[in-house]
């Protein structure tokens, strides 16, 4: 049986290869669902932001349907949405995205997962990517997330809740803090 | 609604901790909190397979990226990307990045005093086959100076992200060159706990692999988590 290949750091010049025109932009013109702007800074222990970090998301489209062969649900496929950007983090450490909300998508058992945003963190100093998750603020179905539900200090909960800024069109701001007091909950699966 | 058959674990030894002070930069980027453990839904075993665009013919060759030829030493870079459970990984996007032979990247980042190279720009990328095979031409990196303390060197490397079938496959690794001295040096490569694993980032040469008059041949596979044969009951 083969054995697993170690996780290396992405290191400072991923930019050589990794970014590219539109990575930051998932939908179309014609994409179905809720626009939204997903952005927020990365920022280290010391709350300096990051200026060499690589965000990855990946949803389910505005049905709540992923776009890969394993989802069997009926829901439709949207085809002007795959659910995949790729972002490396401005000077300031900020990233943006614009994407649909997602709808929401089977869970363990029966239950039913909240409309999230799943994220891949890569940067120099993080010999393994970090994951976590972007849920919405004021969605009724967080309160029962059995993902969401496994965070059991409440405090470090909020740190998974993406905040609607103010504003015309629907804008949520989710940092990322690596390390110290208000520091992200990351998962492994 | 069935739940999905998850991915297998991470191997113990093998994925590095998320802090490893003698890796300076670890320190104020590390999570202080331990990672919290989720079961595998269907957000974590489905994931962007494709990848992002339609590839050019020449982008697995980056001896072909510019006009003239890149200076340094040829080769061929060939494996496999498999799961765990031995399964070849079909159709995954392997995306490569790499110093030139000099040991300085086409970064505004790398202010090592080593020379640029015009026909070098040190990106790649390739689509895996059928059997989860695939194949770069390049030329060999060199080693190049870090300040992560005092006199540090980078052993030479080539950067490696993978995708895989799922969320929970990403990789994202480098490879290393047999019989390096700076291997044991390399606090990046020794942050990976088990000896043997830290052997699997290190390409062999393999002389069926190169081309006469050509180019030397390295072999190396990539291997991803697999899954497992059976649903776990939750």
């Amino acid at each position: 049986m083969s054995k697993q290949t170690p996780s290396q750091t992405v290191g400072p010049f991923f930019h050589l290869d990794l970014p590219f025109e539109g990575g930051d932009v998932l939908v179309t013109a014609n994409t179905k669902g809720e626009r939204i702007l997903l952005e927020g800074r990365v920022v280290d222990g010391d709350g300096e932001p990051l200026n060499d970090a690589l965000i990855e998301i990946w949803q389910a489209n505005a049905e709540g349907r992923y776009d890969h062969p394993e989802d069997a649900q009926e829901k439709q496929i949207d085809p002007e949405f795959h659910g995949w950007g790729r972002c490396p983090t401005s000077q300031d450490g900020v990233y943006r995205f614009q994407t649909v909300r997602p709808g929401p998508v089977p869970g363990p058992g029966n239950t039913l997962q909240a409309p999230h945003i799943n994220v891949i963190v890569f940067a120099r100093g993080m010999l393994r990517h970090l994951t976590t998750r972007v849920y919405f603020e004021g969605e009724a179905l967080n309160a029962d997330d059995p993902i969401l539900a496994r965070v059991t200090d409440t405090k470090r909960r909020e740190t998974l809740i993406a905040k609607k800024q103010n504003g015309g069109s629907a804008v949520y701001r989710f940092d990322i803090v690596l390390q110290g007091a208000n520091e992200t909950v990351f998962f492994a699966a | 609604m069935i739940d999905p058959v998850p991915y297998k674990p991470e191997e113990e030894g093998v994925w590095p901790p998320t802090l490893f002070p003698p890796y300076t930069s670890t320190v104020k980027r590390a999570p202080r909190q331990p990672l919290v453990y989720i079961p595998q839904t269907l957000s974590e075993v489905t994931g962007p397979v494709y990848g992002h665009s339609k590839l050019a013919v020449d982008d697995h060759d980056l001896t072909k990226h510019h006009k003239g030829e890149p200076l340094g030493e040829r080769i061929i870079v060939t494996g496999r990307v498999l799961g765990d459970d031995g399964c070849p990984v079909p159709n995954t996007l392997v995306e490569i990045w790499q110093c030139n032979a000099a040991g300085r990247y086409r970064h505004h980042g790398d202010q090592h005093d080593a020379p640029l190279d015009p026909n070098f720009s040190g990106g790649g990328r390739v689509l895996t086959d059928a059997q989860g095979n695939y194949k770069f031409i390049t030329i060999k990196p060199g080693a190049y100076p870090w300040r992560n303390h005092q006199n540090a060197w980078r052993p030479a490397h080539i950067h490696f992200s993978l995708f895989g079938p799922a969320f929970v496959t990403r990789l994202v690794t480098q490879m290393f060159f047999p019989g390096d001295p700076l291997l044991a040096l390399d606090p990046i490569m020794m942050s990976v706990p088990d000896p043997v694993a830290r052997d699997r980032m290190i390409c062999k040469f393999d002389i069926g692999l190169t081309k006469p008059e050509w180019a030397l041949g390295y072999r190396h596979d990539i291997v991803l988590r697999g899954r497992n044969a059976t649903p776990m009951e939750h």
